[in-house]
């Protein structure tokens, strides 16, 4: 958008002063993009955070180049490495082929726009998290103030009970030493030396960027997306009525991994 | 007491040091598998639990076998089961100890594992099973130390050791129970996703452990001068012939309603496990190989005949043991895991540390187990010359 954060809050500020409401900045500076960076309250005083992933948006970008700027970006910032081997893979947030995503919704006359299309995958950072019931040391639990679903990966003891208990497969296990990762494939590791390394034999996932929500930013893979002006991505608080998620969720019909599970997931998918 | 294990035969010394060479070689593959990682085994994102955890389950469903000879004898006062509740008991010490270092190996930081005590969480059944399975152990120690105590000296145990018995006898219930809560109150995971499967866990260890001991009476019957004993012998047959077609029942019942209901995801697993799924059916013959034992199990264990013969009822439990493995200690985890939660199939196949790792912990057992069975059997010879 070309403003930074607090040159945003300052016209947002007089914007609201005079009665036009928080969002016309947005208006003002860069109309039409709404939709995708704004919650109209302060990122750090979300209460229930969620993700809706708008695939229409996100399926027109691969198919214009094969886009994997949310995932690169994640994965940099979090210090994830390369293995080079799918089943000792740490995943974050990952793509997969429409069937695998919901797998509970079989229609052999899907939608060719669907069928075997690549989805975005990430923590759906449930509102009755199973992972956090059967975790024996809390390591894995879900924050009061916010939903989010976080973990102490100083606490893990690697016994992989939330990884049998997660239903979508949104928890990775570090089956070896991230710096024993192989050099070829991570040449820069650690890629972020403000986020903390792990050690082996301890479990990791998607955590919302717990780290950059409390210094009032996006998620670093909804920050990509709007980098390219995307903005497929959308994280915003459910339990604020005028939200930027409450809003898409108002006005398109959108659908979730495995709901009836009743794990609640926050994660939503507009196809 | 434990001076008894100090003297024995060369058998008992060749045996001890042959458990020993095996526990070394799966010391050595565990330091491996402490500094490189779990990913020295054949565990994946998808399939993350494997045979350590599969023989957790086996065990724990030994150890609660036990008490097929304690309830008899202490609830029923069926006193021929005096002779060996010992051994029942003793059996149960070293299975427990096989499940926490079973679980210990599993653990991707182990130095880590007081942490389920430092902050203990109720809420995880894992909590729990920690806790039922080391009473239990500690019960077992309690009574079958003391009873062998009382028996050396010729007197009758104390009082208070009857109440731990008593405790214990539903507490190997509890064990099994909990160990099933581990798999049964899973999301998602549909041949875990079932209100039998701690049923289905104690008829498996209620043949299970008694077929073991009966393997065990045998041995000590040929090794030494006590003699467990001829009805001993014919009552564990009938309880393991019992277990057994109950064992069996449950398997079928799970097997109705998957393919009567025809919901994709109960059936899944199954299919996995007897036929193949996505051209991966590493896992068939294994089951098949459960299914052809179950059936010679049954047969030699319901016809009175082979069931009253011991050569013919020791491969009875021979096949009930080699049949209940397969089940709980492979096909149930593997195909708890399978498919994955995205509908497809990550094969598993233990490597081979792993599965020397795994045989080191079933040494170490059975190395504990041979000690105890050592000063027990001395003990009654003394007590019957």
């Amino acid at each position: 958008m070309g403003v930074d954060r607090r040159e945003f809050l300052k016209i947002a500020g007089y914007a609201t002063l005079f009665g036009l409401g928080g969002t016309a900045a947005i208006d003002i500076l860069a109309p039409g993009e709404l939709e995708a960076s704004t919650t109209g309250i302060p990122l750090t005083q979300g209460k229930r955070w969620s993700m809706v992933i708008d695939m229409r948006k996100c399926l027109a970008q691969q198919d214009k180049k094969a886009c994997k700027d949310c995932m690169v970006a994640c994965h940099l910032e979090h210090n994830v490495p390369d293995w080079g081997e799918p089943q000792h893979a740490v995943k974050w947030i990952w793509q997969d082929e429409y069937e695998h995503v919901f797998p509970d919704h079989p229609n052999e006359f899907i939608d060719e726009g669907v069928e075997g299309k690549p989805f975005i995958l990430m923590c759906n950072h449930c509102y009755n998290p199973p992972c956090v019931r059967v975790c024996p040391t809390q390591a894995t639990f879900k924050r009061e103030q916010d939903g989010i679903v976080a973990m102490d990966m100083h606490r893990c003891i690697g016994c992989r009970f939330c990884m049998a208990a997660c239903p979508y497969g949104s928890r990775s296990f570090n089956w070896g030493d991230p710096r024993k990762a192989p050099k070829k494939l991570n040449p820069d590791f650690p890629t972020n030396k403000a986020y903390p390394e792990r050690s082996k034999g301890v479990v990791e996932k998607c955590n919302f960027c717990t780290e950059l929500v409390a210094k009032g930013e996006l998620p670093v893979c909804v920050q990509a997306c709007d980098k390219i002006k995307v903005h497929a991505l959308n994280f915003g608080d459910l339990a604020h009525s005028e939200s930027n998620v409450r809003k898409l969720l108002r006005d398109h019909y959108s659908v979730r991994r495995k709901p009836a599970l009743g794990t609640g997931p926050n994660v939503f998918y507009i196809i | 007491m434990l001076d008894r294990a100090l003297k024995g035969t060369t058998g008992y010394w060749s045996w001890l040091g042959f458990l020993l060479v095996l526990i070394g070689i799966g010391a050595g593959c565990y330091i491996y598998q402490y500094f490189e990682g779990l990913r020295i085994t054949g565990l994946s994102r998808d399939v993350s639990w494997g045979l350590y955890i599969g023989q957790l389950t086996y065990f724990v469903g030994i150890a609660a076998g036990g008490v097929m000879v304690v309830l008899p004898y202490y609830l029923h006062d069926y006193k021929a089961f005096g002779r060996i509740t010992i051994l029942g008991e003793f059996l149960a010490i070293a299975a427990i100890l096989m499940c926490l270092l079973f679980v210990f190996v599993d653990l991707g930081n182990p130095v880590r594992i007081m942490n389920v005590i430092l902050y203990p969480t109720p809420n995880s059944i894992l909590f729990w099973d920690m806790i039922v399975l080391n009473v239990y152990l500690l019960l077992n120690i309690v009574v079958g130390w003391n009873v062998l105590a009382a028996e050396r000296k010729g007197v009758k145990y104390k009082k208070w050791v009857k109440v731990l018995a008593y405790i214990s006898i539903p507490w190997a219930f509890t064990i099994h129970t909990v160990t099933a809560f581990l798999y049964a109150g899973i999301p998602g995971r549909h041949f875990w996703l079932t209100a039998i499967m701690a049923a289905r866990f104690l008829s498996s260890a209620f043949c299970a452990g008694p077929a073991l001991l009966v393997l065990l009476c045998l041995i000590v019957k040929k090794v030494s001068k006590f003699d467990p004993g001829k009805e001993q012998l014919r009552t564990l047959g009938g309880i393991i012939a019992y277990a057994m077609i109950i064992n069996v029942f449950f398997f079928l019942l799970e097997v109705f309603t998957a393919f009567y209901s025809q919901i994709p995801g109960h059936m899944h697993a199954f299919e996995f496990l007897f036929h193949g799924l996505d051209g991966y059916g590493k896992l068939a013959p294994w089951m098949w190989t459960a299914t052809g034992f179950a059936v010679v199990a049954l047969v030699l264990l319901i016809v009175p005949a082979t069931r009253r013969k011991e050569d013919t009822l020791a491969i009875a439990c021979i096949s009930v043991i080699v049949a209940t493995w397969i089940d709980k200690g492979l096909g149930l985890i593997v195909g708890g895991f399978t498919p994955n939660m995205f509908g497809t199939v990550t094969p598993y196949w233990p490597t081979t540390p792993e599965v020397l790792i795994t045989i080191g912990v079933l040494a170490v057992g059975f190395f504990v187990l041979t000690i105890l069975y050592k000063i027990a059997v001395s003990i009654k010879e003394e007590a019957a010359a």
